[in-house]
């Protein structure tokens, strides 16, 4: 009993340890160093300890004017909320746009389904980074899009609504930057999507008429419901990413489009101000916060294990 | 006769079997879903375990294969105390209720996983699983994989897969579970023949009453953990130990009364809707609270009321006057369901010996049941 | 509902417009790699000289090789890490902290990877000033993207290990083989496929990953992700398109490949199944 339960006991603190230790190490351990440096002071290259001796006396140096800072300077409220916003106008397109397709896809021939999932995933492998450079072309001055879209006078009303600066400007705006960012994290909503519709028993609709319902009512009583974790999880797989998106604001966003990931790069990369780097970066973890936990939450109990 | 619900060893075997079991226990938490079993099973013997879902049986199958650890108690083997051992240290196979056939590997792999892992020379491996495919007859399908097998097929592979090891014990969980109706009435005279064959000694878990009295030669009614009476499956059925045991092998009628005349001989218990006369004493006094089991099929149903046979006595005894309430038509037999004056119904079931009788008994019909003095079963627990 | 017309065309036209949306940039791309003209936008001929001056672009092919080493490892180590935290996470439903545990492998597949990208740098850094080690190059990169591959590998492992009937793992082990075997010789077998596409998941992902890598990367260590997006910060430039096409190239032949002999090898097991049980 005792060789094969110490046996057991070694293999299972492996499995477990291992990949808990890493973590910690690379991912928890860091955070906490991100904190510690948001408070910290900077002389010149390096930081000045937190906790020093002088004269038998212990001091703790807590520099908390960076979080000040960002609470007072409008600009840095600004720049959040702002990303909030585009987050959140990211997320609603993609579940307008992506919830039908992931239904439509459910609902196909069980032959044509994996062709049509393959279809979807073949531009996940293909670079984003490249995907969102081709939209720099296709957005810029006789790009196929730009013509399209001129063309049609659709840009006279992109400018009135304040999405684009002027008609004829389609490129560095909030408009190019909202298709961007709505293009790249289109198959992230219809995965979760198609694979909790495909899932679901359509014995379930036909009760539904059975007992009355026409098909309008039955997709919002019934479908819309059921597919909740998959619009959450989407949501979540969608929001919590834009939120701190740096390489499409970048690419495609303009002045006018303040976004924190970019202001956390320049911060960085620009003015050296590494705690304010950090500052910036504990703000946005709050920031989305109640999201990830959510997602956390549905992860958990989407892996639940089957007893 | 009533026994007192507590576990008994196997009547005309060694005190200690080859298969001892002594004061099992599973804790999960505060629930005990084994609560102190002992038992001794001999050589040879096909013993089932059969209850309801939750009353512990599985728990206690895969203690003995060693998936579970036992809180408390011993398993002895052969003389092997086993309790502690890992499950692939231990003699015994178990064939599973999924058949778990390994996916990726063909039907003869599959049969030589174990006698692969025991190291055996490799010409020894393969005259095992030659003679193991003979014996389920699947020879033609050595190269196959499982899911090109049908279902039947599948479980002859998990059987002989079992078997391939030689073990001292043979674990069958729910063996005949996944088959339809038709399947499992052929596959159960085949399953007992080779296992018989084989000669080796049999531990099955069942839900299925008829598939634990046409498979066993021993079996124990378990719930909550406990066992409720154990014994050839005549004995169960004749003889339950308490209610719960009669009610759940077969079907029962269940009737209250109280002890009326206590004899040597021969008792009489007094029923809300008759009297019960019967033929043999039993220990208790008079005025005593007893419940009488009276199984379907041993009584009559007539629409005239039927002179008492030899031995009956006279009296208006072991007889009673009803309505057909419902009846269900099985094919060779109907279940009747017999109102009686005090509300309580009557089942009685009657082989339909006869084609078409002219004076069937239909619904609202009125009609007399009777039964012999020996027809009973008294209960007390 | 099934069957309605009405709703099989609206189905088909809408997921068409979808799959344009999807593939126009695709298509772009290619179609302008050809471009004799140095601003992509306006067509002016045919030509392959873009590609010839990809084979002389020092910079894009030193960076190309750096980024398949760091994706190889990546896609190796995060298998590792991966199949020991799905095993963690699938067999074993209670062990102390595994709340946190199950977060912090699920975190990295939302998190903003500015933030990971600084906090994980911000580490190094100070963990170099303790230890002298390590400098900041395709080390460093490396662990960044194995973060990142880690959460991804646990998803797509975890989710068929869940799948598997844990009594295959309790025959094996009923019929003498001892934990290790059993895991090598059936549970390794049963989630090849699902390890596979892990290892071509990570790999990708690192393959294409800008924001960690420009955080962690080092004087001389610069992937093909970096080199891409500092030109086209600059603007638009035909070479990119170029780089863009061989890659859709290489990708488009190896997800239809893979595709169709998984298509092909469901189709023969179904019609397997379908004989068996008519026999």
């Amino acid at each position: 009993m005792k060789a094969w339960l110490s046996g057991l006991i070694n293999g299972r603190s492996a499995v477990i340890g291992i990949p808990y230790v890493w973590l910690l190490v690379f991912f928890l351990f860091p955070f906490l160093i991100v904190m510690k440096i948001s408070v910290s002071e900077m002389d010149g290259v390096v930081f000045k300890d937190l906790v020093s001796v002088t004269d038998d006396a212990i001091s703790l140096t807590l520099k908390f004017s960076n979080y000040i800072f960002i609470t007072q300077d409008d600009l840095y409220f600004t720049t959040y909320l702002s990303s909030i916003k585009y987050a959140a106008v990211t997320t609603a397109l993609c579940l307008i746009l992506g919830y039908p397709f992931a239904y439509f896809m459910a609902r196909a021939k069980p032959t044509v389904q994996p062709a049509l999932l393959m279809l979807v995933m073949l531009p996940f492998w293909t670079s984003f980074l490249l995907r969102v450079y081709a939209w720099k072309g296709l957005l810029s001055e006789n790009g196929w899009v730009y013509d399209a879209i001129t063309g049609i006078g659709l840009d006279q009303w992109l400018a009135a609504g304040g999405l684009i600066s002027s008609p004829g400007q389609l490129m560095n705006s909030p408009f190019s930057l909202v298709l961007g960012m709505t293009y790249t994290y289109l198959p992230f909503m219809i995965l979760p999507l198609y694979s909790n519709l495909s899932k679901m028993d359509l014995r379930l609709l036909e009760a539904a008429t059975d007992l009355g319902a026409t098909p309008f009512v039955a997709f919002w009583t019934i479908t819309v419901p059921l597919s909740k974790a998959g619009i959450i999880a989407g949501s979540m797989l969608v929001l919590i990413p834009c939120v701190g998106e740096f390489v499409i604001p970048e690419l495609l966003g303009g002045p006018q489009t303040l976004m924190i990931g970019r202001v956390l790069w320049d911060e960085f990369f620009s003015n050296n101000d590494w705690p304010m780097a950090s500052t910036v970066a504990v703000v946005m973890v709050l920031l989305i916060l109640v999201p990830l936990a959510i997602f956390n939450k549905y992860q958990a109990e989407a892996n639940e294990v089957r007893q | 006769m009533s026994l007192p619900p507590t576990t008994q060893p196997g009547s005309a075997v060694d005190p200690a079997g080859y298969l001892s079991i002594r004061g099992l226990v599973k804790d999960f938490d505060g629930y005990k879903a084994v609560n102190n079993i002992s038992l001794d099973i001999a050589k040879g013997e096909i013993f089932a375990l059969l209850g309801s879902s939750g009353c512990g049986k599985s728990t206690l199958l895969r203690m003995l294969a060693g998936f579970e650890t036992p809180t408390a108690g011993s398993i002895v083997l052969n003389g092997r105390d086993l309790s502690t051992m890992p499950p692939y240290e231990r003699p015994m196979n178990m064939m599973f209720q999924s058949y778990a056939l390994f996916p990726h590997l063909t039907v003869w792999d599959n049969i030589a996983f174990g006698l692969r892992r025991a190291k055996m020379p490799r010409d020894e491996i393969a005259a095992q699983v030659d003679a193991m495919l003979k014996l389920v007859q699947l020879g033609k399908f050595a190269q196959r994989k499982p899911h090109q097998l049908s279902g039947g097929q599948q479980q002859r592979v998990a059987l002989a897969r079992s078997l391939a090891k030689k073990p001292q014990l043979l674990l069958l969980d729910e063996p005949l579970g996944a088959l339809d109706k038709k399947l499992r009435e052929e596959t159960q005279i085949e399953l007992v023949n080779i296992i018989e064959n084989v000669g080796v000694t049999c531990v099955m878990v069942t839900h299925d009453q008829e598939e634990a009295m046409t498979m066993a030669s021993r079996l124990a009614v378990m719930s909550e953990g406990r066992f409720l009476q154990v014994g050839a499956p005549g004995d169960i059925y004749e003889t339950p130990a308490t209610r719960f045991v009669a009610d759940f092998i077969g079907n029962v009628n269940l009737m209250e009364g109280t002890l009326s005349d206590d004899q040597v001989d021969h008792v009489i218990i007094d029923c809300a809707d008759c009297r019960h006369y019967v033929g043999h004493g039993i220990t208790g006094t008079e005025g005593m609270a007893v419940t009488v089991a009276l199984r379907p099929e041993k009584i009559r149903i007539g629409r005239d009321l039927l002179p008492p046979q030899d031995g009956e006595p006279e009296g208006g005894l072991n007889r009673v006057q009803g309505t057909v309430k419902d009846l269900s038509y099985f094919g060779s037999f109907t279940v009747y369901h017999l109102a009686l004056a005090s509300g309580m119904v009557l089942k009685i079931s009657a082989s339909n010996t006869e084609r078409h009788r002219a004076d069937e008994l239909t619904w609202g019909d009125s009609a007399w049941a009777s039964w012999s003095p020996d027809a009973h079963v008294v209960l007390t627990a | 509902m099934k069957g309605s017309a009405f709703n099989r065309w609206f189905g088909a036209g809408w997921m068409t417009m979808g799959f344009v949306f999807l593939y126009l940039p695709i298509l772009a791309l290619v179609v302008f790699s050809f471009n004799d003209s140095p601003v992509p936008n306006l067509w002016r001929g045919f030509t392959l000289k873009w590609y010839s001056a990809l084979a002389a672009d020092d910079e894009m092919i030193s960076a190309f090789m750096l980024s398949m080493k760091v994706a190889f490892f990546t896609a190796c180590a995060s298998l590792v890490l991966g199949t020991l935290a799905a095993f963690a996470l699938v067999k074993y439903s209670r062990f102390s902290g595994r709340t946190l545990f199950s977060g912090m492998v699920n975190a990295p597949l939302v998190m903003p990877e500015v933030i990971v990208g600084l906090s994980l740098l911000l580490m190094l850094v100070s963990v170099q000033r303790a230890l002298g080690f390590p400098e900041r190059g395709s080390l460093t990169i490396w662990m960044g993207h194995l973060l990142l591959g880690m959460a991804y590998a646990t998803v797509v492992i975890q989710a068929r290990l869940k799948e598997l009937n844990p009594q295959l793992e309790e025959a094996a082990m009923d019929l003498g083989a001892r934990p290790w075997q059993v895991f090598t010789l059936v549970t390794l077998p049963m989630i090849s496929q699902s390890l596979m596409s892990a290892w071509l998941l990570t790999f990708t992902l690192s393959l294409d990953d800008v924001v960690l890598s420009a955080f962690l990367s080092g004087p001389g260590s610069t992937t093909l992700p970096l080199v891409i997006f500092s030109r086209a910060r600059l603007g638009l430039n035909p070479t990119v398109n170029a780089v863009a096409t061989m890659i859709v190239v290489v990708v488009a032949i190896g997800v239809v490949l893979a595709s169709y002999f998984i298509a092909r090898a469901e189709r023969n097991r179904t019609l397997e199944i379908a004989q068996a049980n008519r026999a």
